[in-house]
């Protein structure tokens, strides 16, 4: 086994590069069925190279429990065009109907795909895929439930994750695990093409240019801007981040789903499947609440209306005991259900709060969960410079970093493991393509040495705060100011703190000055990211003067369709400026907006 | 309440030898020891180093020696733990820096049972497989593996001989060989038949009791051994 010896002069030597045809930043699901297409297309001898901060397996992809969507119609009548309706309707009319239907036709063919590459679907007796319920999805535009959900046990993403990884292994993907990517190349700056990206190697501390002809980023989420979420400590936004620092537009960033049933404090979620299954919600008073907000689809209506009846009755003093959470009533499932069909969440349950699911109530409250916004691409996984479309030369993006966009203002469950599959897939074909055509890239060496120095300042600092104090803040104040409801006043409230925090930030005081896994300095350039991330969500919020899906003002508590059925587009032109905000409309092919009811 | 921590220091780079320091933080009852850590990290020592990503057990990143066992810090709360806790890295395995050690050779190891369904064949009708419930059961509980290494690095035979698979890499074969769509269990088989292979299992147990998956580990290779003395024609 090899021992990296430490190496003081590390970061001063020449940096290693790595040249290769094609780059995948990121090993969730959507990079790595990229990277399997991509060797699938351009044949054994390409140059693949995956990078991530993490090993592969531990990306959050593995994190998904409930399932992944398909009308297979395996066990009832579906067909993808009520799938593509039900995602058009829940996103509440924000979203881009051309990409819905590629995503909701694709999803079948996308299936059986993971199936043949060894995915361990549950199956009927008949040997099929099972599938089951989940909210927002309909028969026949709304009538009631269907089972449209592809399901694995409770680990539908680990063994997503798994698959695609093993047919990686098997493929010989070139991996270069633990190494986190710091910026781009754009030798030619804005309006260039991207050439590559800078890497720090975890290990060694040493920073490695990686040149290439296509570069992918799907870098997943970034729900540690919030206090209470079911995202990873690693899921800090880094790739949006360095997007928007180059001066690309974010689309959408005000749209961040809450999902209804985190547990109380903890923040990690107890998938919808615990109600696809027959679990529903109960209030201080022991009433089943969601009957009056939603009368068809009751307790699996979309997201974003289910945590904000939450709130109300939270608003309302009935929470359990007039506290800020209400609960999940899962007892009648019994043991057959609860451990054998969702036995993860059992044990979370009974591991986290030491409460027995079969015989008592469980404490849950709404959890910062999915950005639908992110980086805006095409169709085909390009990264979009503008709101008129204009490509990135050589960028990509797939995966919750990016937004095509199939969620609009809310995601229904079990959409986003069918978006980074699909659109993971399709930036893979367009890579491959670009790949075959593209001239050979050039470094940038500004990049480089602006990486070199920017950590080379947070090594010295000693004299300012720690990150973590920032972070937590930053946290406090997207959850209580930016999230499940907003208004005016509190949104310019948190643009004010952020500045403030912005400002503190310049001075942080990272204590490890060693080179080898060096993860207090990670932890230091990971609030940068989040604080970028953080900028643009609000200050698209405060642009946006309406209610929709995911974004909801106390101040304007309706939907404006004549005003804005548009995509943000928000974009850094200075630092310690505002960003500038553009629109681009939203693309209807077929259901004209409706009121949304469920 | 407060509870004391000892932590296994050894940062080569500083360090001549490993060595244990101590550090009182405030907890919860039902705070996990990924907290603590955190706690030292975030607001004492900010020179700690530990893998760590999902913090609810399913990403597999924070296996550490925790009171004298194997478990993930982040699904092992300080009502279980006690107030006086020990955290050390898991055993057989370089030590990088504190509580991270090199998985090279973990990852090598598994990579080398083809980790992987061989079956290019797909169905004339372009639809999925067909697999009963009862084949699919029956890889069910190996195929819950997050390879966070507990289960090697607590194994006996794997610290008197660093070149055994071990059980994690074992338990990967047994969720391929067991799937009635791969086709390639004779060649992954032998793989298994190897010096370095099942054999080196002294079914000590100690990984069945490592495991945060609850896998029956020990069941899982007994299995895999059968089959090779099947495919023996022992
Ligand atoms: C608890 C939970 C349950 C969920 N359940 C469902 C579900 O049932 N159905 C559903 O459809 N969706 C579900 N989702 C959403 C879905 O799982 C995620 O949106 C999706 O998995 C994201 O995949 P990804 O490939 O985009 O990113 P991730 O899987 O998050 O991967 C991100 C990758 O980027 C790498 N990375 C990040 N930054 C850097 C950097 N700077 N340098 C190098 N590498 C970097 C990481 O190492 C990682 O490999 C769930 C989400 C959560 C949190
Ligand atoms: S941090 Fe993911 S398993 Fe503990």
């Amino acid at each position: 086994m090899s021992l990296r010896l430490p190496d003081a002069t590390a970061t001063r030597r020449r940096p290693r590069t790595h040249d290769l045809d094609a780059l995948v930043v990121g090993a969730g699901g959507a990079g790595l069925y990229a990277a399997l297409e991509l060797k699938r297309d351009l044949g054994p001898e390409a140059r693949i190279g995956v990078i991530s901060k993490l090993y592969p397996s531990r990306s959050h992809t593995a994190a998904a429990q409930g399932g992944v969507c398909a009308a297979l119609g395996n066990t009832e009548e579906d067909n993808w065009e009520w799938h593509w309706f039900d995602t058009v309707k829940g996103g509440d009319y924000l979203v881009d109907q051309d990409a819905a239907e590629v995503m909701c036709r694709d999803a079948v063919e996308t299936i059986i795909n993971l199936e043949h590459l060894g995915l361990p679907f549950n199956r009927t007796p008949e040997g099929l895929i099972d599938q089951r319920r989940f909210g927002g999805h309909t028969r026949n535009h709304g009538e009631g439930p269907v089972r449209r959900a592809c399901y694995a046990a409770v680990r539908t993403g680990h063994h997503i994750l798994q698959t695609l990884y093993e047919q990686c292994i098997r493929h010989e993907v070139a991996f270069y695990d633990e190494y986190q990517v710091l910026d781009l190349q754009m030798p030619d700056g804005v309006g260039g093409p991207v050439t590559g990206v800078i890497g720090y190697q975890l290990a060694t501390g040493e920073v490695h240019s990686f040149l290439a002809k296509s570069v992918l980023f799907a870098t997943g989420g970034f729900g540690k801007i919030f206090k209470v979420t079911s995202n990873a400590h690693t899921l800090t936004g880094d790739g949006v981040a360095i997007v928007y620092r180059r001066g690309l537009p974010l689309e959408d960033m005000e749209f961040y789903q809450f999902h209804p049933t985190g547990m109380y404090k903890l923040g990690f979620l107890l998938s919808e499947a615990m109600r696809g299954e027959g679990g529903f919600l109960v209030n201080g008073k022991g009433e089943r609440f969601m009957e009056r907000y939603a009368p068809t689809m009751k307790d699996l209506a979309s997201r974003d209306v289910v945590s904000r009846s939450i709130y109300q009755e939270i608003a309302a003093g009935r929470g359990i005991d007039g506290k800020d959470f209400v609960h999940l009533d899962v007892r009648h499932l019994g043991a057959e259900v609860l451990n054998k069909k969702l036995p993860d969440m059992s044990g979370f349950i009974r591991t986290y709060f030491g409460i027995e699911p079969l015989t008592d109530l469980v404490p849950i409250q709404p959890t910062a969960h999915y950005a639908m916004g992110g980086i805006p691409t095409d169709l085909d996984g390009h990264a979009l410079a503008d709101e008129r479309g204009t490509r990135v030369p050589g960028l990509y993006a797939a995966g919750e970093c990016a937004c095509v966009s199939v969620h609009g203002a809310n995601r229904l469950g079990t959409n986003s493991l069918l978006d980074i599959l699909v659109f993971g897939r399709r930036a893979g074909v367009a890579m491959a393509d670009e790949v075959r055509r593209a001239p050979d890239p050039q470094p940038d060496a500004v990049a480089e040495r602006a990486v070199l120095a920017g950590l080379a300042e947070l090594l010295e600092g000693m004299e300012g705060e720690r990150p973590a104090v920032i972070r937590a803040e930053l946290q406090e104040t997207m959850f209580a100011k930016c999230g499940v409801y907003r208004n005016g006043a509190l949104l310019e409230e948190a643009q004010a703190d952020l500045r403030r925090l912005r400002e503190r930030a310049r001075h942080l005081c990272v204590q490890d000055k060693g080179r080898r896994y060096n993860t207090d300095l990670v932890e230091a350039l990971e609030l940068g990211f989040l604080l970028d991330c953080a900028e643009a969500t609000v200050d698209s919020a405060l642009a946006r003067t309406e209610t929709r899906g995911g974004h909801a003002r106390e101040d304007f508590p309706d939907r404006d369709d004549v005003e804005w059925l548009k995509h943000t587009f928000a974009f850094r032109w200075s630092e310690g400026a505002p960003p500038r905000m553009a629109y681009r409309p939203v693309t209807i092919t077929k259901f004209p907006p409706k009121p949304r009811v469920y | 309440m407060d509870v004391l921590l000892r932590l296994k220091r050894f940062d080569p780079e500083r360090d001549a030898d490993p060595h244990w320091e101590e550090y009182t933080v405030q907890a919860d009852p039902s705070d996990r020891v990924l907290d603590l850590l955190h706690q030292v990290k975030w607001y004492q020592d900010g020179t700690l180093t530990f893998r760590r990503s999902c913090a609810h057990g399913v990403c597999g990143s924070d296996a550490m020696l925790i009171n004298g066992r194997n478990r993930l810090a982040c699904e092992y709360l300080v009502k279980d733990a006690g107030t006086e806790i020990s955290v050390e890295p898991i055993r057989g395995s370089q030590v990088i820096k504190d509580l991270l050690v090199d998985l090279d050779g973990f990852w090598e190891k598994y990579r080398s049972v083809m980790p992987y369904l061989v079956n290019d064949e797909v169905p004339a009708d372009g639809k999925e497989r067909r697999q009963s419930p009862e084949e699919r059961e029956r890889f069910d509980d190996t195929s819950k593996c997050i390879l966070c290494g507990a289960c090697t690095t607590a194994c006996p035979s794997f610290w008197s001989n660093p070149d055994f698979v071990g059980p994690a890499a074992i338990v990967n074969a047994h969720r391929f060989i067991f799937d009635s769509r791969d086709q390639a269990g004779e060649e992954r088989l032998q793989i298994m038949a190897d010096a370095d292979g099942v054999w080196r299992c002294r079914t000590i147990f100690n990984c069945v009791e490592a495991c945060p998956r609850g896998i029956n580990i020990t069941r899982a290779i007994l299995e895999v051994t059968a089959e090779v003395e099947k495919a023996q024609g022992a």
